[in-house]
C-alpha cells in the first residue's frame, strides 16, 4: 500500500491510503494520524482520519507545503513498521430494527428509492442474499463494527463491519437523498454503517434507530458532558437488537439523565483479529459483556 | 449593552474567525466566509479583529441599539441606514442609543460584515463564538437570528476614531464576473483530459443553492470519466469514491455534473470525487458571489497560490497601518 499524496489548495494535504475500502486501509490511516498527532508539526491546524485515506490542514504562513509532505512521508514509513495494536473502547449501541419513526420516514420517501414496494431492510436483505429481514438484522448485529471515519455532520460516525470481505453488507445510497430523516437513524450506504447524529437531508438506506444520543452540543447528558461528540475514529461498536418495551426505558433514562452507555476498554491488535476473525469477534463480545 | 433585533433579515449569524481543531469530528470550522472584510470590520471599530460580527447575506437586519456603539459595515456593498439616514460601507460611524440601524437593497457583493465596537457577547463554545446552524452550535442558541432576540455587546475595548475610511483599492470584493483560483489535485485524474481542460475552459454560474456550507455552480459542460471499475466501498457512479475528507475549498462534482465548492460550514466528508481546491487567498470571495454571477476557474500552482495568499496578506497589513 503506497500513499498517494495531493495538495488540497494550498493549505491541505490530502492522502489516499488506497482506493479501495479495507480495514489495514483504515488502520494505516489511523495509525499515520495518531503519528502526526504525537509529533505535534508546527503549523498543523487539524489532523483528519478517513475510511481508507486521511487529511491534514496546514498554515502554510507557519510550515512550508513541501516541508509538511516529506514530514508526512517519514511518518508513513514509521507507521508500517509500527505493529498494528490500537487501545480503544468498544460500545454497545442499541438498536430498535424495523422502528416505526424510519418506517414512517422511509415511505414518505419511497419514489427516491430504488424498489419503491419494498422497506430498506427488505430490499438491503435481498440484495444481500439473505432470506429474511431476521437473518439480514442477524448478520448487521452479530459482528462488531469500526469507527472508521466520523463527519459529514458534526459527530456522526461511518462504520465498517469487522467481517472478512465476502460477508460485508453493501447497498446503494437512495437515487435522490431524503430531504429528512429521523435523529438517531441506524442507516447504510455502500459498505458503511452510519447513525445520523442529528436530523436531517440523508441518502443512506434507514434500518433502525438507537435510544442513545450520540452528539449534545448543550453538554447536558452525563456522558457527553465532557465532550459533546461520542465517537472517535478508532471505536469499535456492537449494535444490540432491542424490542420497543426496552427502547421506550432507554428513552426514558435518557430524557432522566440516566442512560449510561455501555462500554469496556480493550487492546486491539489486527493480525490477531485476522488470523480468526470469528474467535476475535467472539472475544471483543466477551469483554463487552463478561465479567 | 443589548441589541434588539426588530427583524433578522435573510440569514444573519453571529461569526467570528472560527473553530479549527474539531473537523475530524464532523464540527467544521465555521466563522466569516469572507474573512478579510469581517477582520477590516473589526479594525475599523477598534475590536480584535477576530471579534465577533454578524454576517447578513442579500437583505440586513433591523437593530435597535441601547448604548452609543461604534459601528462598521464591510464585505457586500449593502448600505447601512441609521434611522433612516444612509452611512458609508467600510467606514466607521456612530449608532446612538435609542437608535435603530437598517440596510437598504444590496447593491453588490452578498455578505456584509457588521462590527459593534466590544463585540457581540455570546457563549463561545469550543474555542470561538461562530454560529454552526447544522450541528446548533455555538452563536446566538446554534441559530441565525429571529426577531425578539437580544444580543449582549461587550464592552469597547479601545477608543477609535468616528468616520474612519477603508480606501476602495483595499476594499477587496470579486467583478461581476468572477475568476477563482484552484490548484487541480484530490481525483482530478479520474476525469478525461478533455473534460479536465473543459473545466477551466467553460464559463460556469453560481446556482440558487450556495450558502454557508457550499457553493453550487451550473453552466459549463458535464465531464467524462476515465474508465475504472469502481473500488470495492466506492458505490457504483463513476464520480463516487469511498467516502474521504472534504477539505475547505474542494471542488467536488456530483455525477459529473455541478460542480460544488465547499466553504466554511462544510461538510467534512463524503463520498464524491473532487477535481480540485480553490486557493486560501480566493476563499473570501466565494461568499461574496451572487447566484448567476458568471464565474471561471483558473488553473494555478502551488507557487502561485502562495504568492497570492501573501499578497492578501499584505493588502490587510495596509489597511491595519491607515486604521491604526
Amino acid at each position: 500500500m503506497s500513499l498517494r499524496y495531493s495538495f488540497g489548495g494550498d493549505d491541505h494535504i490530502f492522502a489516499e491510503v488506497d482506493e479501495e475500502m479495507s480495514l489495514e486501509a483504515f488502520f494505516k490511516s489511523l495509525s499515520i494520524t495518531n503519528a502526526v498527532r504525537e509529533s505535534q508539526i508546527q503549523g498543523v491546524t487539524e489532523i483528519c482520519p478517513a475510511n481508507a485515506s486521511y487529511q491534514i490542514k496546514f498554515d502554510p504562513d507557519r510550515i512550508r507545503p513541501d516541508d509538511l509532505l516529506t514530514e508526512l512521508k517519514n511518518l508513513e514509513s514509521a507507521a508500517d513498521s509500527a505493529e498494528s495494536v490500537l487501545q480503544t473502547r468498544v460500545v454497545e449501541v442499541p438498536v430498535l430494527y424495523n422502528d416505526p419513526w424510519t418506517h414512517e420516514t422511509l415511505m414518505r420517501f419511497r419514489e427516491r428509492h430504488q424498489d419503491p414496494n419494498a422497506t430498506d431492510l427488505e430490499y438491503a436483505a435481498r440484495i444481500n442474499n439473505f432470506d429474511s429481514i431476521e437473518a439480514f438484522i442477524d448478520a448487521h448485529s452479530s459482528a462488531p463494527w469500526f469507527v472508521t471515519m466520523v463527519g459529514f455532520v458534526a459527530g456522526l460516525p461511518f462504520m465498517y463491519q469487522m467481517v472478512d470481505r465476502k460477508r460485508q453488507i453493501e447497498v446503494p445510497k437512495y437515487l435522490r437523498p431524503r430531504t429528512d430523516t429521523p435523529k438517531l437513524t441506524v442507516g447504510y450506504g455502500g459498505c458503511f454503517a452510519c447513525i445520523y447524529s442529528v436530523r436531517g437531508a440523508g441518502g443512506y438506506q434507514m434500518f433502525g434507530i438507537t435510544p442513545m444520543p450520540i452528539y449534545d452540543p448543550q453538554q447536558s447528558i452525563s456522558y457527553l458532558s465532557d465532550f459533546m461528540v461520542f465517537f472517535s475514529p478508532g471505536d469499535i461498536v456492537k449494535f444490540q437488537p432491542i424490542d420497543r418495551e426496552t427502547y421506550d426505558e432507554y428513552v426514558t433514562q435518557v430524557e432522566n439523565n440516566r442512560f449510561e452507555p455501555k462500554i469496556r476498554e480493550i487492546e486491539f491488535s489486527l493480525n490477531d483479529f485476522q488470523d480468526d476473525i470469528d474467535k476475535y469477534n467472539a472475544n471483543i463480545g466477551e469483554a463487552l459483556y463478561g465479567n | 449593552m443589548a441589541i434588539k433585533v426588530l427583524a433578522p433579515g435573510l440569514a444573519t449569524s453571529v461569526q467570528d474567525l472560527g473553530r479549527p481543531g474539531y473537523y475530524h469530528l464532523g464540527i467544521p470550522i465555521s466563522g466569516g466566509m469572507d474573512r478579510y472584510a469581517l477582520r477590516i470590520a473589526n479594525m475599523l471599530v477598534g475590536n480584535d479583529e477576530g471579534a465577533a460580527v454578524l454576517e447578513t447575506v442579500f437583505l440586513g437586519p433591523e437593530l435597535e441599539f441601547t448604548e452609543d456603539r461604534v459601528v462598521a459595515v464591510t464585505g457586500a456593498n449593502l448600505p447601512p441606514k441609521v434611522d433612516g439616514d444612509l452611512r458609508e460601507t467600510w467606514s466607521s460611524f456612530v449608532v446612538k442609543a435609542g437608535q435603530t440601524l437598517s440596510f437598504d437593497y444590496l447593491k453588490s457583493g452578498a455578505r456584509a460584515y457588521i462590527a459593534i465596537a466590544g463585540g457581540v457577547d455570546v457563549p463561545v463554545a469550543l474555542g470561538s463564538r461562530s454560529t454552526y446552524t447544522l450541528g446548533a452550535l455555538g452563536g446566538f442558541e446554534g441559530r441565525n437570528l429571529q426577531a425578539g432576540d437580544e444580543l449582549n455587546i461587550g464592552s469597547p475595548q479601545r477608543n477609535v476614531a468616528e468616520n474612519q475610511t477603508v480606501p476602495q483599492e483595499l476594499q477587496r470584493m470579486p467583478g461581476s464576473s468572477a475568476e477563482l483560483r484552484v490548484i487541480p489535485g484530490l481525483y482530478w485524474h479520474r476525469v478525461t483530459e478533455e473534460s479536465g481542460k473543459g473545466f477551466f475552459d467553460d464559463v460556469w454560474k453560481v446556482a440558487l443553492e450556495a450558502d454557508r456550507i457550499g457553493y453550487r455552480f451550473r453552466g459549463g459542460r458535464a465531464l467524462n470519466f476515465v474508465e475504472r471499475k469502481q473500488p470495492f466501498g466506492a458505490g457504483s457512479d463513476p464520480s463516487n469514491i469511498v467516502d474521504s475528507c472534504y477539505p475547505y475549498g474542494s471542488i467536488q462534482i456530483p455525477g459529473g455534473t455541478e460542480p460544488i465548492i465547499l466553504h466554511r460550514d462544510a461538510v467534512s466528508g463524503g463520498g464524491y470525487f473532487m477535481v480540485g481546491t480553490v486557493i486560501s487567498a480566493d476563499m473570501d470571495l466565494i461568499g461574496q458571489l451572487q447566484p448567476h454571477t458568471p464565474t471561471q476557474f483558473v488553473s494555478v500552482d502551488m507557487d502561485a497560490a502562495l504568492a497570492a495568499r501573501q499578497e492578501r496578506a499584505t493588502l490587510l497589513s495596509k489597511v491595519r497601518g491607515i486604521l491604526n
